[in-house]
């Protein structure tokens, strides 16, 4: 599964790196999302689609 | 350990299509619905997200279109029997059966009910031009058209949605007041320390607050509103009014199907209503883990029950596990972001651990006299999560603690504080 943010529109609520802290992180200043990884092993997907479902901000996009 | 095939639900129809209902369809499809799936909203529109209202589309820079919850690709690739601008008019639980407004039944196995909320009003202001709610898009297109040409806004209560509102008003040019009969706009959710803050950042933005004091009525004169009367007997002369002062559960289509409602729809911990009905988002009401219920308006809250629901109801009644959750909210002030873990209102015991309200950037802990229930973050996002573990339970010792005890807060604070920057002086 591949993985993309969009930064301009994160709120930096941090859902995502509660659903799959391998994957994402914040930005200190602003809290907006990093991507750690943009291919994440397959066991982490259920994760990562957790993390893509909750984003309030429908920041996170996802492709197979 | 999938349920037996006979139990499986084959028509699944979910009503409300905002959030909830459209992560429950989504998530029904993931995880292996492939019979009959309806979703009815009485909006026109395509399912759209409503922070936004307040927010980015009230002070313009995004237009309706980017407030699509999906792209019309994406909903079409569910196969959904998609019912926009349908409402619901009643439940029939006996014959499993949700009656629509044109008078036509739609069957069902499982029904989840998402229909959410809305804005009250002040008596007398329904119809009035320039008398304001803020809950759907066509609200935010028409209070935002007001805000034109400084125009005089009052907003009328001090939750988050009307300060959001003051404070956009503000930057475009509005003349504002805000009016709350508490001490200040959001005093009773994030405490006098923090409120007092927010309170100080309007005025210094010039909003006009008014505390303290109700609102007796909304003035108007030939059909149009023309100022709020304090209970005082005051008068602040407006050209537009909005009243932010909280929704009600959207449950009338629910009356006399025998569902339990109170405060929302009544649920188990597992958001179950009833057989084959649950429920799911800003209109679900279930057993909170502290004791009591908990109904709760937040954004991450309808994603997650959506997603809760879509396995409850594939899983069955027996297989079904509690919903549980850290409730988590933001507000969006002029360049402040807030955001609140847990529970803050009403909180006997607030202490600010890192920032403070003078750099306007802080995190405080909220709590009981003996236990963490909430978490606040002020301009400091990351530091704000590092708090929140605070709040997810040292079940261990004590199978009705939800929160830690205060001394835990100081280990984190040492363990992982970064220095907070000094505010340069001037
Ligand atoms: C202006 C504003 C700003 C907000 N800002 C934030 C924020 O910053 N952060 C945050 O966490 N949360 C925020 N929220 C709250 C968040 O938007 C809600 O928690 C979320 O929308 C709840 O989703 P829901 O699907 O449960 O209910 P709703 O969004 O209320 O959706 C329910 C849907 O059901 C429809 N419906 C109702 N009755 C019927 C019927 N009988 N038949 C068919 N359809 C029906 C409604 O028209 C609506 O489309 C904000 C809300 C508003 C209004
Ligand atoms: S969940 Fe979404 S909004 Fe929150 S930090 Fe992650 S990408 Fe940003």
């Amino acid at each position: 599964m591949r993985v993309t943010v969009d930064q301009d529109k994160c709120v930096g609520s941090g859902q995502c790196v509660l659903a799959a802290e391998r994957v994402f992180d914040q930005r200190d200043e602003d809290g907006v999302v990093i991507l750690l990884d943009a291919e994440p092993p397959a066991e982490l997907d259920e994760d990562v689609r957790q993390a893509a479902v909750v984003c309030p901000a429908l920041a996170i996009e996802l492709s197979e | 350990m999938a349920a037996a095939p006979e139990r499986v639900p084959s028509r699944i129809v979910v009503v409300g299509a905002s959030a909830a209902g459209l992560t429950t369809v989504e998530a029904l499809r993931r995880f292996g619905h492939d019979g009959a799936l309806t979703l009815i909203g009485d909006e026109p529109h395509l399912p759209y997200d409503r922070p936004p209202l307040s927010k980015q589309l009230l002070d313009g820079t995004w237009e309706p279109d980017r407030l699509r919850l999906r792209a019309p690709e994406a909903l079409d690739a569910l196969g959904l029997d998609l019912r926009l601008g349908t409402r619901a008019t009643a439940l029939d639980t006996d014959r499993r059966e949700v009656c629509l407004a044109d008078g036509e039944r739609v069957g069902y196995d499982a029904l989840v009910v998402a229909t959410g909320l809305s804005a009250r009003r002040l008596p007398g202001t329904r119809g009035l031009a320039g008398a304001h709610v803020l809950r759907t898009l066509d609200d935010a297109l028409a209070l935002r058209e007001s805000l034109r040409g400084g125009a005089r806004l009052v907003v009328v209560g001090g939750g988050f949605v009307g300060a959001e509102a003051a404070a956009v008003a503000r930057t475009l040019g509005a003349e504002v007041t805000l009016v709350t009969d508490e001490p200040a706009p959001l005093a009773d959710a994030l405490g006098a320390e923090v409120a007092g803050m927010l309170a100080g950042l309007h005025r210094a933005h010039g909003v006009r607050l008014s505390t303290g004091v109700p609102v007796r009525e909304v003035t108007a004169d030939a059909g149009a509103v023309t100022g709020v009367r304090l209970a005082d007997g005051r008068l602040i002369e407006a050209d537009a009014v909005l009243m932010g002062i909280g929704a009600d559960p959207n449950t009338g289509w629910l009356r006399g199907s025998g569902l339990r409602l109170d405060n929302g729809v009544v649920c188990d911990a597992t958001l179950r209503a009833d057989d084959g009905v649950w429920a799911a988002g800003d209109i679900a009401n279930w057993p909170a883990p502290e004791g009591g219920s908990r109904r709760v308006e937040h954004r991450t809250n309808a994603a997650e029950q959506g997603i809760a629901v879509a396995r409850a109801v594939l899983a069955g009644p027996e297989a079904a596990v509690p919903f549980e959750t850290v409730p988590y909210v933001w507000s969006d002030q002029y360049d402040l972001r807030l955001q609140t873990y847990g529970r803050t209102r009403g909180a006997e015991r607030v202490r600010v651990v890192e920032g403070g309200t003078d750099q306007l950037r802080l995190v405080a802990v909220y709590g009981t006299s003996d236990r963490v229930t909430g978490i606040v973050g002020v301009n400091l996002p990351r530091r704000t999560r590092a708090y929140r573990r605070l709040l997810t339970g040292n079940a261990a010792s004590d199978e009705n603690a939800v929160g830690a005890g205060w001394d835990a807060v100081d280990a984190i604070a040492r363990e992982d504080a970064a220095p907070v920057p000094q505010r340069t002086a001037g």
